[in-house]
């Protein structure tokens, strides 16, 4: 066993890191990095201008080919990019949905003309898309959605509603998937179209979440117009499309990223506890142990992961725990960590806290990221079929015509 | 990057898988379990010598194989797979470890080639009775006297290295358990496939192994090293009593479906599976830092003994539950991994201590922001 790269990793590396060193500002701390120092519009203009770099350098969609505007690069570059890229303060996860997400199934399903029209303009970061998937009635069970898609003469009729959409506010297109025909079986009345953000009838209003950020929307469409040329799949043949999408989004979604056992070392150190600090703590001891593994554990698998791309092969499923395990933690730990803070801990303010609140932002963030990317729940279910060949739940709605099942609230 | 087994690695744990599967299926160690008289199979332990597993990691010069320690941790993760009764780990992880990092050339040259022959058994002797406590066991004018319990395998040991104390504080000793002077009486155990007894010394004649004062320290490396390899077995077994239960949880039916079907036995199962990926990458670490001799390696073992520890328990407890009443009865196997799963979580000291261990790594490493 050994972690270095192969030399032509080594070279590429070394490629990569020389073009972030000579473009990009290195790592700072959260509180002093340009995500929380620049407003959302600014944030929002630098991430593109950022994007638009990468592309000039061949190191924006490391694997897409070049017909694409890809450099036609590995999976393995790709990864050895993001790793070198995490080094730097670069406004990172606006395009994840875009790129990692929606242009992989326009490629994979569009028409040429709405390939040759969008990927490379979507590549650059100088247009961004959203996924227009999830409902208020359908989360988990995404083949649930209601959003009303009517043939009439050349054109769709879009009525409906859908929410958690990413980046809705500041995106210029979206992947719709709608109902087109109740009156079947759900897995086989929804099509996939594309819809331009600006089409009179789109409203998107963002979502207020627990930790105070608007990270999400809702979008309402009001008896929105399209012609049957921005349908991506076949009428009807919408959940095939979404699965394929889906796929990629187990790709691009990441861990759970906040303050995780480093940070609660640090915080331990600092904190008093009679005459020594908490890191003497025998209780704090055995807990900072299992976080300690826990990461540790997480880190390493992405590395097994990552040997396999290295030798050319698909990781296996091991790498879907990633999350599972990350966005718990981020749960329980911020949560002691408060704890630790005894009647201080109530603070969250990032002057006054301990490390910038960074255990009161993880505290609020990690409900949203145990849902977001697949529950606990779906993600279970995920490793129990695919992984352990265990039979998927009874399904009470799937020889029903959409329009009979039960609707609750 | 390679951050798995290499091709040949592979290759062994197939063979080794092979091997076990057609000479030490849980019948075989049921047959141990079975006769109160009989601590070990000592028709497998001759295969295993003949195969070379015994001198896997001893050098060439002294008879053995001189493979690397993942190739050794490849084989152990089978040995744990199929829950083998034998006293691999006292001979292999402890008593050859403790030779090799501490033993004089003479000694290497009269013990090592016997060990890799499948001639000799040997133990590790460091445990006096609940807790933490004061070594009481004294050499003293070349002589031991004390009492050493549990010593996993104590009752069939060739040789024995005991820790105890000396005029410079605590020292390793090597002890012939054939030469008079010590009376092994066997005892009850929680997972009577592997056996223990307790050892009464009375002026045991015994040579010292490595430096006068080093006991503790010595008892610690060997622990870090023999960890590593247990750990590997507890991954083994872990993923062997998952796939019990599923396999189990697929045949039987329930309210007129599998029950493997049901979210609250998969979740259970699917958990499992979590907790040995993550011991898995830990074990793996662990094999790196132990080949590489990694100044990472207390940090490395504890992380694989901690993370293994729990993910076998873990998935042992559960798989009773998944099992039903049936999971209760002697006659179902679940019994066997879960015994072997306590049995192995105490063999070179509890999670507790192990994480103590891990958080003092820690701490070492970590200099606090300002």
């Amino acid at each position: 066993m050994d972690f270095n790269d192969t030399p032509t990793e080594a070279t590429y590396r070394a490629k990569a890191h020389e073009f972030l060193a000579s473009h990009a500002p290195s790592k700072k701390l959260p509180q002093q990095a340009l995500a929380s120092q620049l407003s959302q519009v600014e944030l929002l203009k630098a991430a593109k201008t950022w994007q638009s770099l990468k592309a000039d350098h061949g190191f924006a969609c490391i694997t897409w080919p070049k017909e694409f505007g890809g450099p036609g690069g590995s999976a393995m570059e790709s990864v050895i990019f993001a790793q070198e890229e995490e080094q730097f303060d670069i406004p990172l996860g606006i395009f994840q949905v875009s790129l990692g997400i929606c242009m992989p199934t326009v490629i994979k399903l569009g028409r040429e003309d709405v390939k040759q029209r969008f990927v490379k303009p979507a590549l650059r970061g100088e247009e961004i898309w959203c996924q227009l998937f999830s409902e208020p009635a359908a989360g988990s069970d995404l083949a649930g959605i209601r959003t009303r898609a009517v043939k009439d003469n050349d054109e769709w009729v879009i009525n409906g509603q859908k929410v958690w959409t990413s980046n809705a506010h500041i995106s210029d297109f979206g992947l719709l998937l709608a109902r087109s025909d109740p009156t079947v079986r759900k897995h086989q009345g929804m099509t996939m179209f594309w819809v331009d953000m600006k089409t009179p009838g789109i409203e998107v209003r963002p979502i207020h979440q627990i930790s105070g950020k608007s990270g999400f929307n809702e979008v309402f469409f009001t008896d929105v117009r399209i012609p049957d040329s921005q349908r991506i799949s076949e009428v009807s043949g919408g959940w095939k499309a979404a699965l394929s999408t889906l796929a990629t989004e187990r790709l691009a979604i990441g861990g759970a990223k906040g303050a995780d056992y480093e940070e609660l070392i640090d915080l331990a150190l600092k904190t008093p506890s009679g005459d020594q600090s908490v890191m003497q703590d025998a209780v704090f001891r055995q807990k900072l142990a299992d976080w300690y593994v826990n990461a540790e554990g997480v880190r390493l698998t992405r590395l097994r992961a990552m040997t396999a791309l290295s030798r050319g092969e698909t990781p296996g499923p091991e790498s879907s725990i990633g999350k599972f395990i990350m966005a718990a933690q981020l749960q329980d730990l911020s949560d002691y960590a408060m704890d630790l803070q005894d009647q201080y801990g109530i603070i969250n303010d990032d002057e006054r806290s301990p490390l910038a609140a960074a255990f009161q932002k993880g505290w609020l963030k990690a409900p949203g990221s145990r849902i977001a990317g697949g529950t606990d729940e779906i993600l279970l279910n995920v490793i129990a079929e695919r992984v352990l060949g265990l039979p998927s739940e009874v399904r009470v709605d799937k020889d029903k015509p959409f329009n009979d099942l039960p609707l609750g609230r | 990057m390679n951050f798995d087994y290499s091709e040949e690695q592979k290759l062994l744990q197939q063979e080794a898988r092979k091997f076990l599967t057609d000479n030490s299926d849980c019948a075989a160690v049921r047959r141990i379990l079975n006769h109160a008289e009989k601590s070990f199979d000592d028709t497998l332990w001759s295969s295993v010598a003949e195969l070379g597993w015994l001198g896997a990691i001893i050098p060439e010069c002294y008879g053995g194989l001189g493979l690397d320690a993942t190739d050794l941790c490849a084989i152990s993760e089978e040995l744990g797979r199929a829950i083998t009764p034998i006293p691999f780990s006292s001979t292999v992880y402890l008593f050859t470890q403790a030779l090799l990092l501490a033993g004089s050339e003479e000694q290497c040259t009269s013990l090592l080639p016997k060990i890799a022959e499948g001639n000799l058994i040997g133990c590790l002797a460091t445990s006096e009775g609940p807790g933490v406590r004061t070594i009481e066991a004294r050499v003293e004018r070349g002589q031991l006297n004390g009492l050493k319990l549990p010593v996993t395998d104590g009752d069939i040991a060739d040789f024995a290295i005991v820790l105890a104390s000396d005029t410079r504080g605590c020292s390793l000793y090597l002890a012939d358990l054939r030469a008079g002077g010590v009376q092994a009486s066997p005892l009850a155990t929680l997972d009577p496939s592997r056996g223990a007894a307790e050892l009464k010394f009375s002026n045991t004649p015994v040579e010292r192994l490595g430096d006068a004062g080093n006991g503790h320290m010595l008892v610690q490396q060997i622990f870090d090293r023999a960890a590593i390899f247990i750990a590997f077995e507890q991954i083994g077994g872990s993923d062997a009593v998952l796939e019990m239960a599923r396999d189990y949880a697929l045949e039987r039916y329930a309210f007129g479906r599998p029950i493997g079907s049901f979210q609250a036995i998969k979740h259970r199962i699917a958990n499992m599976y979590v907790r040995n990926q993550i011991a898995r990458s830990n074990c793996y670490y662990g094999a790196w830092a132990l080949e590489a001799q990694s100044a990472e390696l207390p940090k490395a073992a504890a992380a694989a003994r901690v993370s293994a520890n729990e993910a076998f328990r873990f998935s042992a407890k559960e798989s009773i539950e998944v099992f039903g009443g049936i999971g209760t009865t002697w006659e179902a196997d679940c019994h066997l991994f879960y015994r072997r799963a306590k049995q192995l979580a105490l063999a070179v000291g509890p999670t507790a201590v192990w994480r103590e261990r891990l958080a003092t790594e820690l701490e070492r490493v970590t200099t606090p922001t300002v």
